[in-house]
């Protein structure tokens, strides 16, 4: 299968990152001058959050395709990669706080970047939770993609939300105009691209074993096979299918 | 038909036009009500009784520690405001560095607060070949 040949060179590519992100971030980064040690948390907390944005976008991308070709492989696509995104805003909220205990001198906040964060994560929970609300599948799968869409509106919301607001947590250092150019050690930088390279391969390794594992179950379900679209006009299906309770799609 | 004049389609477009206004409402309506903190400048011209939250930079030799309580100016380059902090400072607490407290201002101008945060720049720097002193209790300044 396509799928099972991508797996295969994305995870080692993911392995071969991680073991070069380890020692990077590790050894040769120097610790910070004010944090000491403890600054090297940035090396998962800042990758988990710029992967989660991507997962969401991915999420946003994979929606409009589902909306417009009506292809359950768009669906999920989206689906996988909310699950990711899911896991890694929650990942980067959990480092974020051990990193704040140490440095800001508490766990918590209610800091605009906290609290937006904390919305985005229960937002993508709401996307997962109205993915279920139906027995329908492919209502289920419009629903969640309208939502989908729209819910990536969060995602910049966060991110300039140090920008838009007064804050304890701080600005951007690297993803700000200008770039990262005189704030951070070059070594330091070369750490945290390595770290987060090393997690955009596992994140898409995730989602590929995940997207295959989806449209297995989709496949014992009896949902129509990858690649076949809902008919183009539903009204003319006579016998209603048992599961669906009468609704018009 | 066509695919655009769907109902489907115009509902998915007022969909993403109402977010879009809505979006646009809460972020320009939060911008006034959303206020992290409050800086000395604004504390000063208008002093609240309640409790609020006061950030600045320490200044660069205030910081005293008096007994049990730690005193330091708080300043946002136009005014300072007197903090007095009875507790044990966490983080990585010093002058010329942002800083965060909560408490409530007295009728003498002073601040009390109860809660001191420390708020890091966005710069980090090598820390190699420095020595690292951890923070101490009583803040850089400590004699």
């Amino acid at each position: 299968m396509r799928s099972i040949t991508i797996e295969r060179p994305v995870g080692w590519l993911a392995v071969a990152a991680t073991a070069a992100a380890a020692p990077l971030t590790l050894v040769a980064a120097p610790p910070d001058a004010l944090q000491g040690d403890v600054q090297r948390l940035m090396y998962v907390h800042v990758p988990a959050a710029w992967v989660a944005y991507l997962a969401f976008g991915v999420v946003a991308v994979a929606s409009a395709g589902f909306l417009l070709r009506r292809d359950l492989r768009w669906d999920r696509a989206a689906q996988a990669a909310a699950e990711l995104g899911v896991g890694l805003t929650a990942l980067s909220l959990v480092l974020g706080s051990l990193w704040a205990r140490p440095v800001w001198g508490t766990w918590w906040s209610w800091d605009p970047r906290l609290v937006t964060t904390v919305v985005l994560l229960l937002v993508y929970v709401g996307y997962l939770g109205v993915r279920g609300l139906s027995t329908d599948r492919m209502l289920n799968a419009r629903r969640a993609a309208v939502v989908g869409v729209l819910a990536v509106v969060n995602v910049p919301i966060v991110h300039f939300s140090v920008v838009w607001w007064r804050a304890l947590h701080q600005p951007p250092t690297v993803l700000r105009p200008g770039g990262p150019a005189g704030e951070l050690p070059v070594l330091m930088l070369v750490a945290l691209l390595t770290a987060l390279a090393a997690f955009t391969l596992a994140a898409a390794s995730v989602w590929l074993r995940r997207i295959r594992i989806l449209a297995a179950t989709d496949r014992d379900r009896g949902v129509p096979p990858a690649g076949a679209a809902e008919p183009a006009v539903p009204e003319l299906i006579v016998t209603p299918r048992p599961e669906t309770s009468g609704r018009q799609p | 038909m066509n695919r655009l004049a769907s109902p489907r389609a115009r509902l998915a477009v007022v969909g993403v036009a109402l977010a879009g206004v809505l979006g646009t409402v809460a972020v320009s309506g939060l911008s006034d009500s959303l206020v992290y903190y409050r800086t000395p400048s604004e504390v000063q011209a208008q002093p609240t009784h309640g409790r609020v939250r006061l950030g600045g930079m320490v200044e660069s030799g205030s910081v005293v520690r008096v007994g049990a309580t730690l005193r330091f100016l708080l300043t946002d380059g136009a005014h300072d405001v007197p903090v007095a902090f009875a507790g044990r400072t966490t983080g990585i607490f010093r002058e010329g560095q942002g800083a965060v407290v909560e408490g409530t201002l007295d009728t003498a101008g002073v601040f009390h607060a109860d809660t001191l945060l420390v708020k890091h720049s966005n710069e980090y720097v090598d820390g190699r070949g420095k020595t690292y002193h951890p923070p101490t209790p009583a803040g850089a300044a400590a004699p």
